[in-house]
Parts: C-alpha cells; sequence; structure tokens
C-alpha cells in the first residue's frame, strides 16, 4: 500500500508527445492520449492515475516543461 | 482518495521555473535543449539572480533562446559567444554572464574564441550542448560527430582519413589553466538531469565568486538530426556517445585545493 498519492496535471496544448515522460515514469502512470491536441501531438495524460507515488520524474525530463506534479502523505 | 483533492496549491512538488516565459518552444519534440533551459531556469531563479544575469545565445537551434528564459540576452555572430561574453563580463563586473553554445557553434567555427576565453580565465559560465550533429541546418557532419556515424554530410559514416577525429573539446578545454570547473552532463533520465543541474548551479556559482571560466557540457539527443525517435535517441545515445564522452567531472579546482 501506497504511502504517499501524486497528481500530475499535464498541460495538453503545451505537450509535443515526446513520449519521454512515459519512459521515465517508475510506476507506468503516464501513457499518450489517443486523441490529439490543436497542434496534432498525441498529449501525455495519466493513464493510470491510482499508481502516482508524485516522484517528479516526468517533470524532470520534460523538455517542454507542460507538466506540475502535486503530492500529498496519506 | 480523488485526484481533484491531490490537486491543490499546498500539495505542489514540481512547476514550471517563474523564469521560463510561458509560451510554446519552438524545439522539436523532445530536444534536450529544453530540459537545459529549464535547468538553466531553475537555478537563476533559485540563487535569485534574474536582474543580474546575462545570456549570450549562439547561432543553432538555440539562437531563440531569448524568447524562452526572461533575463536578459545578447545574440552573438556565429561561434563569437564567448568573445561578447568577455567585453560583457569585463564592463559589468557585478554581471552573472553566461554563454549557450551547441557542437557546431561552440567546436567549430568558434573554436578560437572558446579556447582563448577559457585560456584568460573569462568569468563566464559557458554552457556547451553536444549532440554530435549540426542541427539546425539539417544534420550535417559536426567536429563532434562520431566515427561510422550516419549524417546528411557523410552517409556512409564518417571516415578517418576523410573527416578526421571526433574532436574532445571539453577534454581540451579542461587543459586550460583558466578554468575552475570542467564537467560533461547529460540529461536522459531524471537522475542525470539532477545531476547535470546540480552542475549547472556550481557553474553559475563559481562565476559569482569569480573563480574564472566554469565550462558544462551536456552530451545531447537530435532526434530529428538522428532520425530517431526521442526515447530511441536516448538509448542511441547513452550506447554509442557515452564511449567517446564518457561522463562526469574533468576538472574541479576546489577540490584540487582540498587535495
Amino acid at each position: 500500500m501506497a504511502k504517499v498519492r501524486g497528481a500530475v496535471v499535464v498541460d495538453k496544448e503545451g505537450c509535443k508527445g515526446c513520449g519521454l515522460c512515459v519512459e521515465a515514469c517508475p510506476q507506468q502512470v503516464l501513457g499518450l492520449h489517443r486523441d490529439v491536441n490543436s497542434r496534432g501531438y498525441h498529449y501525455s495524460y495519466m493513464a493510470q492515475p491510482e499508481a502516482c507515488i508524485g516522484c517528479s520524474n516526468c517533470g524532470m525530463v520534460c523538455p517542454d516543461t507542460c507538466i506540475t506534479i502535486y503530492r500529498v502523505k496519506l | 482518495m480523488d485526484i481533484q483533492d491531490i490537486i491543490k496549491p499546498e500539495n505542489l512538488v514540481y512547476q514550471k521555473s517563474k523564469i521560463q516565459v510561458d509560451v510554446i518552444s519552438h524545439y522539436c519534440p523532445g530536444c534536450s535543449h529544453g530540459v537545459v533551459h529549464k535547468l538553466i531556469s531553475e537555478v537563476i531563479d533559485e540563487l535569485g539572480i534574474q536582474e543580474k544575469t546575462i545570456g549570450v545565445s549562439p547561432v543553432g537551434c538555440a539562437v531563440f533562446a531569448y524568447n524562452l528564459i526572461d533575463i536578459d540576452w545578447q545574440e552573438a555572430a556565429h561561434g563569437r559567444a564567448p568573445a561578447l561574453a568577455t567585453g560583457i563580463a569585463r564592463t559589468n563586473p557585478d554581471k552573472v554572464v553566461f554563454t549557450y553554445q551547441g557542437d557546431g557553434d561552440l567546436a567549430s567555427i568558434g573554436a578560437a574564441e572558446i579556447v582563448h576565453a577559457c585560456n584568460r580565465g573569462e568569468n563566464i559560465v559557458v554552457i556547451f550542448i553536444n549532440n554530435a550533429i549540426y542541427g539546425m541546418t539539417g544534420g550535417q557532419m559536426a567536429p563532434t560527430t562520431l566515427l561510422g556515424m550516419v549524417t546528411s554530410t557523410t552517409p556512409y559514416g564518417r571516415n578517418v582519413e576523410l573527416n578526421g577525429y571526433p574532436l574532445k573539446i571539453t577534454d581540451l578545454i579542461a587543459q586550460l589553466p583558466g578554468v575552475s570547473y570542467c564537467t560533461r552532463q547529460s540529461v536522459h533520465t531524471a537522475a542525470t538531469v539532477r545531476k547535470c543541474k546540480n552542475a549547472i548551479r556550481k557553474a553559475f556559482k563559481n562565476v559569482m565568486d569569480k573563480k574564472g571560466t566554469s565550462f558544462v557540457e551536456v552530451t545531447s539527443t537530435c532526434n530529428s538530426g538522428w532520425k530517431l525517435s526521442p526515447v530511441e535517441s536516448n538509448n542511441w545515445m547513452v550506447e554509442n556517445m557515452f564511449r567517446e564522452y564518457p561522463q562526469g567531472d574533468l576538472k574541479d579546482v576546489d577540490k584540487l585545493i582540498q587535495q
């Protein structure tokens, strides 16, 4: 049972769908959405939100700084 | 617990730095430039030097860096960023001056400028983005291109007899007495991004303490130029570039004095 829960907010329009955050996530939380944003990129989103631990790895590797991370201790 | 209960200002752990301008950058998806811009912004924010930092941008993809980081910028002619930074740093000794250069800019056309600026020990930070290619102009061979690496001007791979050896300019720079800190980092995983940020912070602190030139090479990817996906190009970099460009500190004057 996880002692911390996290949440990731991706700026949909800022995301370029490079997939580096998906690769960096240790919990396989993130995925690329099947829809596209206004510029035609498959943006990143929380595919499994309950698994997020708020480690901020995705935010660190994001080249477009479009990820904001929240974490709460349970 | 609902996601909306977690997304509250008091639970915030990571967000975009205030120094970064809230625009969508012109870089390709997955470009290492974006990560390094973010790290520079965060370091400037943490050190509280936004008002007294002057950046010198190169010719290359990072030429529009002034649109992305909210500090004072000066745009240099191709390769001449260290010469321009020398002038700025000497006439404004209270400012923190840094150059941001790619490998075509720094190691090829600007090789003379960087070697002499570092040899004089000018009080500047040099951020060197090494992606082994001329990214902006379409992926031509750069001095740092690996042997056998296919680029648009070496379609059969870089050949020693025709093109010579890859130039390890950071190793040359580390030999110069004016350089106080010389390191080679990368930004392909969260751990290396954190390490790279520490290196950039140390470089800026050295310049604030007037210790001489601080040189940070960031071994980077150019997925458009390499014709790979962002994730594949990170893997390619680890497999091939790290052999030629080993990671870690090459020189640190503080540690030399301690020994």
